[in-house]
Order: structure tokens, then sequence, then C-alpha cells
């Protein structure tokens, strides 16, 4: 199966940093790699790194942070060709890099599955960098390339604050889902996807102490999965979907990021089931359900 | 040791006279100030360029002309080749000469449908590849969508892939791997070589991704004895934080030689304006294209500055478009509040749509510049139709300009963007001739000797060396270019006609004939 891989996109100081220490912190057996511009922007917590050498850093508990500089490709080649394999491959893009460009990369790396672009924005700066003199239109290709855009340190101002800027990113960003988030806490399935049935994780964490809920849903019948796919990103209060269906030639993988969705055949066989990721409040998993009856073919 | 009249110099005691030079001109060596030593690791692949180009061993490859000659080229290098499965990479590649014909994947399936094939335009923006290419690059299946791959009327890619997120991870396939990016032994002896033929004694490597292995791997190609010029290895700020890059370069000071010399940083700000992702003043690009990229955030602009000029670590900074040079002398102008320094010598490298405003600011600054001549002849067509249209062309590369505003001045080839040859390069500065024969910006032209200056001592101030090269002068390096002709004597538009001998560099004598 190929390795999905992550961008994640925003100015400096938007708090890219904060959310790969929590990541890291959270990845809770599963095995993350990171790439990042540099090491030294990157304060990665102390307490985490395990070794270091030659633009490697290695995490406890299987995760690596990698520095790539001016060969990102081959810093993914060596994080897909990696044994043990990887569950996830991150990019920390830089401060004015274009998210969308480096996904297009990403697609043309074999054994390599772009899945997420995230952008990350800070929820008191980001309309001032919208403006910036040198910046303006950079800031805003960032925020219009994303699949979820984090809006972050919303623990610093007061809520009305933070609902005006998600008006303004409605505007600017209308493909994109925004989800405020405080102290880089955000649930890692909501960021990278979870796989129901995780080789190496239990279910139950995905939603603890977090503001969102999920539902894993197993379907009984063959799955049209570009229907499927299209009914959840489609549907604003999904915010995450991924998993296996049968489908009429084989099992397809089907993973769903905000307004986004992709499938792949696969050749092997894999317990069916789909976790429907949303905002606790807003995510109603019986919509979800629905979407998936609605996707089913009998006749097939 | 000492320069003057034979009498002159008799006095400081016994000699011996050495008339070898006696037919031949002798002029300060000349001096790259924007090259990258990649131009001799190139020729290990095949040149399918517009003009005539030399190669390291003096071979000169003619021009190819026509799509056929193309093929022809590169057919014949196959016919050397053993493994059936090794990529075969050609380079400079200009359709803009020829009458900007699109080259296809069929094109290049002639050569060969099964060993995978690519061929990099001059510009560095766009990449051809065969069937094959394409194959092994996943790129072979309808649906594409990205502007980067332009499709056939068959609804499959016609070989042909435009921006670095597209080439980059194709041109993989088809020979541009990890080994073709990075500097080896070979390929710096191979630019030596070249700088001979060339009359250059000092070169730039603008910039090198630097570290202990590189730099050692500098240090011993130049410190062998033949080794004929003196290379500036710039540390490029990829891959390095500003806290890293300014400490690691300024450790790195104590090991210049006088072959080598280290201690500057590179700074990228912006792309290229023939790829379009030059950052550009209002109004913009001149067909419309939107504006191009940042490579640096400029807080971390601002970062490299203030840490750079408190430690006294020079930086030049590549700026295309105006927007660029607008924030890098924004930029140095806060930096410099914080951190004054009276001779910085902070230079913009390309700087080639600077305003007369900017270059006024630049030189109350102390900044420098090394403006991209070459452009005239090889872009300068392009450039007045379609990048950024008449007034910006008339004025671009604005060489008059920085000098009547007091800014330290050189140009540049940016080898192997366009050719090793600062003789071309001062030429195409002084005369302002496009390839099609046009001068385009009588205003902006300087006089043969000005263009003499910007390639020897302008050159040298730039890169603060102009206490050592630069001029024939007592307590000076010996670094001279030996010519058959006089380029004194030249006109802008036969400058780039006169004959190199070869160069002395450091007192050794080195003869493009037998280099």
């Amino acid at each position: 199966m190929k390795i999905p891989v992550t961008v994640i996109g925003g100015y400096l100081g938007a708090g890219k940093t904060t959310l790969i220490n929590h990541m890291l912190r959270s990845a809770n057996g599963l095995r993350l790699a990171i790439l990042v511009n540099e090491f030294g922007d990157l304060a990665i917590d102390q307490d985490l790194i395990e070794a270091q050498n030659d633009g490697v850093m290695a995490i406890s508990g299987g995760c690596v942070c990698c520095a790539y500089g001016n060969d990102m490709i081959g810093a993914l080649e060596d994080m897909r060709d990696a044994t043990p394999a990887f569950d996830h491959i991150l990019i920390e893009a830089s401060g004015v890099a274009l998210p969308a460009s480096i996904m297009t990369t990403v697609g043309m790396v074999y054994g390599l599955r772009p899945d997420a672009t995230i952008v990350l924005a800070d929820v008191e700066q980001i309309r001032k960098n919208a403006r910036h003199k040198f910046l303006h239109d950079t800031i805003l290709a960032q925020l219009e390339q994303a699949d979820l855009l984090l809006l972050t340190k919303t623990d610093l101002v007061d809520a009305s604050v933070v609902e005006d800027v998600k008006d303004w990113l409605s505007t600017v960003a209308p493909i994109a889902r925004s989800l405020p988030i405080a102290n880089g806490e955000i649930a890692l399935e909501a960021l990278i996807g979870a796989i129901p049935f995780a080789q190496r994780r239990p279910m139950e964490n995905v939603t603890h102490k977090s503001v969102f809920d999920s539902i894993v849903i197993t379907p009984d019948h063959n799955i049209d999965p570009q229907a499927l796919g299209e009914a959840f990103a489609n549907d604003p209060t999904i915010t995450r979907a991924k998993g296996f269906v049968q489908t009429a030639t084989g099992t397809a993988l089907i993973h769903v990021v905000g307004s986004r969705y992709a499938f792949d055949l696969l050749d092997d066989h894999h317990s069916l089931g789909v976790v429907c990721i949303g905002i606790k409040g807003e995510f109603d998993p019986s919509n979800a359900e629905k979407h998936m009856r609605h996707a089913e073919r009998t006749d097939a | 040791m000492a320069a003057g009249s034979l009498d002159e110099l008799a006095t400081w005691g016994a000699f011996t006279l050495d008339e070898r030079f006696a037919d031949k001109v002798i002029m300060p060596g000349l001096i790259e100030g924007h090259a990258h030593s990649m131009e001799g690791a190139l020729w290990s692949f095949t040149y399918v360029g517009w003009f005539d180009r030399m190669d390291p061993d003096g071979k000169i490859w003619s021009g190819v002309k026509t799509v056929d000659d193309v093929v022809d080229r590169m057919s014949q290098i196959k016919k050397t080749m053993n493994d059936p499965n090794e990529p075969l990479l050609g380079w400079g590649l200009d359709p803009i000469y020829m009458d900007n014909v699109r080259v296809t994947r069929h094109d290049l399936d002639r050569v060969s449908a099964t060993r995978p094939i690519g061929i990099l335009h001059a510009s560095g923006h766009i990449l051809n590849v065969n069937t094959k290419g394409l194959e092994l690059a996943g790129l072979l299946k309808p649906g594409q969508n990205h502007p980067g791959i332009p499709l056939g009327d068959d609804g499959l890619p016609n070989g042909e892939l435009k921006s670095p997120e597209i080439t980059m991870p194709a041109g993989k396939h088809v020979g541009m791997d990890r080994a073709f990016l990075a500097a080896d032994a070979e390929g710096l002896r191979n630019y030596g070589r070249l700088c001979v033929r060339a009359g250059v004694t000092t070169s730039s490597d603008l910039g090198q991704q630097l570290n202990d292995d590189l730099v050692g791997l500098f240090e011993t190609v130049t410190g062998q004895a033949d080794y004929p010029v003196c290379l500036v290895a710039f540390c490029i700020n990829l891959g390095k934080s500003p806290a890293e890059l300014v400490d690691y370069t300024a450790s790195l000071k104590d090991r210049s030689t006088q072959r080598l010399e280290l201690g500057k940083i590179k700074v990228i700000a912006d792309g290229s304006i023939q790829g379009f992702s030059a950052r550009l003043q209002w109004p913009g690009y001149y067909n419309g294209a939107p504006n191009g990229l940042w490579y640096i955030a400029p807080d971390q602009m601002a970062d490299i500055y203030q840490r750079a000029l408190a430690a006294g670590v020079q930086v030049h900074t590549h700026t295309n478009g105006d927007e660029a040079t607008q924030l890098a002398i924004e930029t140095l102008e806060g930096a410099l509040r914080k951190h004054p320094d009276f001779d910085h010598r902070f230079t913009l490298q390309h700087c080639q749509l600077a305003s007369e405003a900017q270059f006024r600011k630049m030189g109350r600054l102390g900044m420098c510049v090394n403006l991209f001549a070459n452009h005239h002849f090889y872009w300068g067509d392009e450039h007045f139709a379609l990048t950024v249209g008449p007034e910006r062309a008339e004025r671009m590369n604005a060489c008059r300009t920085a000098l009547d505003q007091g800014v330290p001045m050189t140009i540049h080839s940016d080898a192997p963007v366009t050719p090793l040859g600062p003789l071309f390069t001062a030429g195409a500065a002084a005369s302002r001739r496009t390839a099609s024969g046009r001068v385009q910006g009588e205003h902006q032209r300087i006089s043969v000797k000005e263009a003499l200056y910007a390639v020897t001592m302008g050159a040298a101030i730039t890169m603060k060396m102009d206490d050592q090269i630069g001029s024939i002068e007592i307590g000076k390096r010996a670094d001279f270019a030996v010519l058959y002709d006089d380029p004194t004597e030249a006109d802008p538009d036969t400058l780039k006609e006169v004959r190199v001998w070869g160069t002395v560099q450091g007192g050794r004598i080195f003869e493009a004939a037998t280099i």
C-alpha cells in the first residue's frame, strides 16, 4: 500500500513546530516520518529525541524527523524505503512554500500517496499577514490550497475573534474546512486520518478528550467508492474519513480530507470499515451512515 | 611582486627576463562573479543548445538548429552507451530560436523507445522526456491535470514538463539524480579548465550547500598544484537555519587559501524572470502571468542579514524581480539600523529589473550589484515581447544607472545558464545587442573600458577581494588573462571575438590549448 503523505504549511509563527511536537507526543505507536527544511527552527522537545545524526533525528516510539535541505525528493525516497515501514509521512513546508506544489511532487514519487494539505493560521496574525506588503498573495494562496485549515492560538483571543476569522477564511478559502485548535492540540486522527482496526493502535483513543466525534461504519454491500467519496467530501460536517470498502472489482481504500476525496483500488484484502470524523456538535453519525447506504451498489 | 617598466623592475635586483608573452596582451585576470561549477559537470551529458559551445577539452560543439539535429546528436551518443537502461540526458535546448517549435516525446522516441531520455532546456525550467521517461515517472496515463504537464491530442502528456515540482521528480528517471546535482572532483577540475579557456583566474561558485565533506572536496581539488583557478565557494541558505548558516560560514573563513575563498553567504529570494517565478512589482508580467514565488520568508532574510552583519559575514542575495530587490533593500536597511557596518558590501545578484530609485538606495546603503548582462543577448528579445515588455526590457540589467548611482558593479554569465566568458559578458553589457541583432536600451550601454573594469576590479570589489585580485598591482596576486588581441581596441560588438591564449594564476602559467 502506498504511504500517505501530509503537507503542513503556513507562515512562520503559525504554530507548525508546536503541532509537530504534539503529533510526535501523541503518535502512540504509529510510526511517523516528519520532514523539515532544517532542524534549526524546529525545536523538538528534548525529551522526545533519542538520537541524532546526519540530518535524521530518532524520536522515541519509532518516529523520525529528517531535514531535507534542497533534496526533498531524495529524503522522501529514503523515508519510503525505510524498514520497518512508516505509517505516514508529514512534510513541514517552509513559511513561503506553496503546499500544492509540494503535493504535486509527492504525487510523482513512486510508492507515495498525497493525503492531505493542512495549513496553519495564527488567529491573531493571519489577517495581518494576508495584507503584508510582500506576502499577501503567498499567504492567500497557502490558505486557498488547504484541505484543512487549523486556526491556532485560539486560546489567546475571544471566541468572537475566532468566529470573525473563520467567517473571513470561508471567503478567502472556500474549499478548506477550518478547525480551531488551542495549544497545538488536535486529535492525530483528524490530521492524518485513521484506519479502523488499526494494526498497532486501539480505536478508542480517537476522540477521547478531543473536540471530535467519530464513527466506524462497516458496509454490508458493495460500494461505489466515487459516490461515497463525493458524498463525504460534500458534507461539511465530516472532517476526515478513511477506510476500506468492497467494490464490484475488489477492495478500495477511500480517503476523504475536507472537501477532497480519493480512492485506490487494492490488490490485497483488508477488513472492511470506514472511520468518519467530525467536530463534536456538528457531526451527525446518522448522516455518515446515510451517505454509506446511498453509495451501496446491490446490483454489482 | 611589482609592475612597471623593465627599467623600474630591474632596480629590484637580479632577474631573468621571460619574453614568452611579448606578442600577447596581458590584462588583469578575468573574474566571474556569478557562476556554478556545475558547468564543469554538465559536460558529462549531451549538449544540444542553439549556439556553438566549448567543452572543457576545448572541443566546440556546434549549435543544433532543428529538432532533427537534436535527434541525430542524441542518437550518436546513444550508440556509445552499453547499458540499454541507462538514461540519456541532453541539456541546453532553446526552442525560442527554432520558432518556438514544440519538442514532443515522439521526437525523442526516435532516439530510443526503450531507454529513458530527457533534455533540459537552456532556461532550466522545461524538461522534455520520451515516452519511456514519462512511463518511469508514472505520467503516461490520461487525466493529468497540471499546467506543467501539457497534453497531446491523444490526451496523454506530450513529454514537455514544466516547473520544478514536475521536472525535479521526473528528472530523476532521465539522469538528473542525486549524483547529477552534487559537486564532484571531476566536475570541479573540468570547471577549472573552462576558466582557463575563458581567461578567468577567479570564479565564484554561487553557491553550494557547504558542509565539512564538501569543503574537504573543495580543499582537495583546489589544493592540487595544477588547479588553475581560485574558487569563491559561497554557502547557500538551504538546509540550515539562519544561526547555523551564519555561524558555520563564519567558521570557514580561516580555511581560505590562494585558490579557495570561503566565508560568504548566498541567499535566494525569488525565482527567475523567464520562468515567471521572479517576484515583480506592479504591474507584473507583461503577458499577464501571475506573480512569481518567494524562496525565503522576509523574517528569515532579516534574521540572516542581522546575524551576518553582527558576525562580519558578507551576504550575496539572488533577486531577479524588482519586488525581491525591494525586499532585500528594505531588509538590509532595517538590519543596518541594528548592526551598522560601514563596509558590508552586501551584493544583489541578477537584480535584473531594478529601477533608478532602487539603485540610488543601494548606492546610499553601501550595497554592490552583479547584473546579468548576458540576458541582453540570450533572452533580450523574449523579455521585450513576452516577460516584461519594451520599457523594462530596455532598462533591464541597468549597468549605466548602477554606475551613475555609485553602486560598485560587476556582470555575469550564471554559467551554466549561459556560457562562461567574461569578455562575451563585457561585450553584452557594452552593446546590449539581442540575439536578433537589435540594440535594446541604448541609454543603458556602458563603455568597453567600463565593461572590462566590471569583469576585473568590479567583481573583486563585490566579493571583498579587491586587496588581492582585480588589477595588476604591487602586492596583489599575479593573476593575468593572456590574450591574442587587445580588448581595449575592440568595440562593443567585437569584444566577444577577442581570443584567449590562457591565464596566469598566482604566478602559474596555464595555456588553454594544452589544459
